[in-house]
């Protein structure tokens, strides 16, 4: 420990303004702060400070996404083998699926990672946490057939046109993450749609003695109303299903939601709402009837696809979400409305949650306005009901 | 009859180490050097009355603020002014008086016909310790407050003991609020602890309001919330009951009180006691090095949350009751923001402090993190029990944006309220600077009555 901090002493003086190594500074601190906590004393205001920063929370947030990663890197490796009809151990299946998807988290890292230090040397700033948690979300939401030079240039459009332009972490108006995702799904569609990608090697062993096996995933059987095909509820929960790397298994998620609530750095309120919100509407459209997608219940829609890991993850996003209690639960209750809605009503996307999620971001300064405007409203009638009483 | 008690439920009492035993040490005669120490009052530009060398008297007037020069600022004691301190822009800090130890008057003082009214409390300078809301500015002379309120306790990390600093005071207190209530005909609200009795419930002239909760439900502004809050254009006057029972003493035997009980706490202290000296003394005339542990420590005037850092060699405020004593955080910590830590207490769950409910803890001046723009909004809320979106508040006050400031309440709020959002705050902001400054500018920008 004292040669890494001595290290850091030694070549502190080399990248001040004006020295050579000056274009590395932002990322010789970013690599100080992350080995050591910074000598920084308080100076005006409050003596002391609470002992949590910002790298805590995100790295919070990294161990909650550790279950679905695990699980998904053991999915991958069981989709392979399940498809190709050859019997393995579990350990296998898991390091088939980790060599598969360390390359992608690698690169998502690599590339927004290169991208944060320089705006962080560019704008004479610290390098910001929030990339530490967008960069394995990126790679979790993809499909593990995705190629990684797609991964690289979806990382590198986000963080520049979704964070970098509005000011970095904490400026931005859209999750990092879903932009990502979004920018594959719309400009790169056949890589993230379709029924070939959501199993590793389907593609290029098609020909051969598989060519019966389709890796549709429930919600393209539902968009299809091939209802009897997907399967039970206990499967969908469980995760041994076709899908993006991190969202298959809903037991893991649960495990990352019950460490993120506990710890308080996910808001319960989000969550809850977009459930609410999800059940809600997918019970009106049980009412309505009318095609046999709506006949599925609010259980079945809310462990097919990423609903859950929309929920948990990504519709908790501190800074792109609302920012007031009340404003909370209606951006959560309209992220699951709008989910199920765009699922079930608009057969051209099977899953809802990425748009819904990134549609209420827009609208999510909204409202809070709208909630402010009434707290107002609300502290004006507090004003003349407390000063009556008193006075 | 039942009294109505108004629960707080949001807030933090953070266990700090260093709790003063109710003892009291009389360390008047060391009071060598006594200094008024100017960042104490809030947005107050001092206009020095006194050259060094002049020779001074209790309750002579040594500084003016410049732009109100009716609110004079007195000496404690009698003597010399020695020396006048300046910072940055020439900004007067201090002004250090030598005492003499005679405690001397002023002729003005002596030649003063009627000992009850305003002008009394404006002439000697005793209205410099009434403040008002908004702003936490010594109150303006020449208007009517809608109320005036003390708070009777004292919720923020290892505060005294009010009751017992004031213990046998009560008849000067009484004669206080009858001045007060000469001065004006608004109520007069005194916060009490609910759970405890104090030396205010026999008071007479005055509504008593009772409180629980956790700090800020001791903060003056917290409990105008509760009971009056403030719109645009209105003034609440504050005094905290010392000063209550410094001008009470003035009204009934014409004499000022120089002396104070003041705690000395902190976890760097080896004896941690109250302590009898005088109003601005010097910390090294009380504070006894052999009492010190260690050597990087900061001296506090004030609470942790609040106070100002004066050092060993600075002087005690004019409005603090304690002087806090912590160490210095200016160490690296080899991955401290990721090791679980059983010695490291934190409001959150993200560390193991959660798990142990009745340890008291140690905490340093690390800022334990760089600054980041507000990432997560949800904890200010968790420790502001007011009516109030911190977190718009805040942004409403990096933007400057008056309007918006006002309708969210910034008349209600002044940096100790939001204290506890800075301390917790996972950005490192130094919210409490921000807040001052919002007030500030609105101070310039508006005419407030």
């Amino acid at each position: 420990m004292k040669f890494i901090l001595k290290f850091f002493e030694n070549i502190r003086p080399q990248i001040q303004e004006g020295k050579k190594f000056y274009f590395l500074k932002s990322t010789v601190e970013a690599f100080e702060t992350f080995f050591f906590v910074p000598n920084k004393t308080t100076r005006y205001g409050s003596h002391i400070r609470d002992y949590v920063d910002t790298k805590r929370y995100m790295f919070t947030v990294i161990i909650a996404l550790i279950p679905p990663l695990l699980w998904g890197m053991f999915n991958v490796g069981y989709q392979y083998y399940n498809a190709l009809g050859k019997d393995v151990s579990f350990l296998h299946m898991f390091f088939f699926g980790f060599t598969k998807v360390m390359p992608l988290i690698i690169v998502s890292y690599v590339s927004g990672l290169a991208i944060e230090f320089a705006f962080a040397q560019i704008r004479k700033h610290e390098v910001n946490e929030g990339f530490l948690v967008t960069g394995l979300l990126i790679p979790l939401i993809l499909p593990v057939t995705t190629p990684l030079w797609i991964v690289s240039l979806a990382t590198i459009f986000s963080i520049i046109l979704c964070k970098e332009v509005y000011g970095g972490t904490g400026m931005n108006i859209f999750n990092p993450a879903l932009i990502a995702r979004a920018f594959i799904f719309f400009a790169y569609p056949s890589v993230i749609t379709g029924d070939k990608v959501w199993i590793y090697g389907l593609k290029e062993n098609i020909q051969k003695n598989i060519d019966s096996i389709t890796s549709a995933t429930p919600l393209a059987n539902c968009a299809l109303y091939k209802l009897q095909e997907i399967p039970d509820n206990l499967s969908l929960f469980f995760g041994l299903i076709p899908g993006s790397i991190g969202e298959t298994s809903k037991l893991a998620i649960l495990i990352g939601a019950l460490i993120l609530i506990y710890t308080n750095v996910a808001n319960y309120r989000i969550i809850i709402s977009v459930i609410i919100g999800g059940i809600t509407a997918s019970l009106l459209f049980n009412i309505i009837n009318a095609n046999p997608y709506m006949q599925i219940s609010p259980l079945t829609h809310l462990l097919m696809g990423s609903f859950l890991f929309g929920a948990v993850y990504m519709a908790t996003d501190p800074v792109t979400s609302a920012q007031t209690k009340t404003g909370k639960i209606i951006y959560g209750f309209l992220i699951g409305f709008f989910t199920i809605l765009i699922r079930v009503a608009n057969p051209a996307y099977p899953e809802g949650t990425m748009l819904s999620i990134l549609l209420m971001n827009a609208f999510a300064p909204l409202i809070d306005y709208i909630v402010v405007h009434y707290h107002v409203k609300k502290r004006e009638k507090r004003y003349f009901l407390l000063n009556n009483k008193n006075l | 009859m039942q009294k109505e008690v108004i629960k707080v439920k949001k807030g933090l009492n953070i266990p700090l180490e260093g709790e003063a035993r109710k003892v009291i040490i009389d360390k008047v005669s060391k009071a060598k050097y006594i200094s008024i120490n100017f960042d104490s009052f809030s947005d107050f530009l001092p206009k020095l009355l006194v050259r060094p060398g002049d020779r001074v008297k209790v309750l002579s007037p040594i500084a003016c603020d410049n732009y109100r020069q009716e609110i004079v600022i007195p000496s404690p004691v009698s003597g010399q002014v020695i020396d006048i301190i300046r910072g940055e822009k020439r900004r007067v800090l201090n002004i250090v008086i030598e005492n003499d130890f005679y405690y001397e008057d002023d002729e003005r003082i002596k030649n003063l016909k009627f000992y009850d009214d305003k002008d009394v409390l404006i002439k000697t300078g005793l209205w410099s310790f009434i403040r008002q809301r908004p702003f936490n500015i010594i109150a303006e002379t020449n208007v009517e407050p809608k109320a005036i309120f003390i708070s009777a306790f004292d919720t923020s990390p290892l505060s005294p003991d009010i009751d017992f600093i004031l213990e046998d005071k009560v008849e000067y207190i009484q004669a206080g609020i009858d001045l007060l209530r000469k001065i004006t005909n608004k109520k007069i609200f005194v916060g009490l602890k609910a759970d405890k009795s104090s030396i205010f419930e026999d008071i007479k002239g005055i509504e008593k309001k009772y409180f629980e909760g956790p700090h800020p439900v001791g903060n003056v502004g917290i409990q105008i919330h509760h009971v009056c809050p403030i719109k645009k254009g209105e003034i609440v006057f504050t005094i905290r009951p010392e000063d209550l029972y410094i001008i009470g003493k003035f009204i009934l035997e014409k004499k000022f009180d120089p002396f104070r009980i003041i705690a000395i706490t902190g976890s760097q202290l080896l004896d941690r006691v109250y302590i009898k000296t005088i109003l601005g003394a010097q910390l090294k005339s009380f504070i006894d090095e052999s009492n010190i542990i260690g050597q990087n420590n900061r001296f506090i005037s004030g609470n942790v949350l609040t106070g100002i850092n004066v050092g060993y060699d600075g002087y005690l405020g004019y409005y603090d009751r304690m002087i806090t004593v912590i160490p210095e955080g200016n160490y690296y910590e080899f991955f401290g923001w990721l090791l679980p830590s059983f010695k490291k207490y934190s409001p959150s769950r993200l560390f193991f402090s959660w798990f142990k409910k009745n340890k008291k803890y140690i905490l340093d001046t690390n800022l334990h993190g760089g600054e980041r723009p507000f990432i997560f909004s949800d904890v200010y809320e968790k420790v502001l029990p007011m009516q109030i979106i911190p977190i718009f508040l805040f942004k409403a006050a990096i933007t400057k944006n008056i309007e918006q400031l006002e309708k969210l309440g910034i008349y209600e709020i002044v940096e100790e309220d939001i204290a506890l959002c800075e301390y917790v705050c996972v950005s490192k902001i130094e919210l409490q600077k921000l807040i001052r400054d919002a007030l500030n500018y609105i101070r310039k920008e508006v005419k407030y009555v």
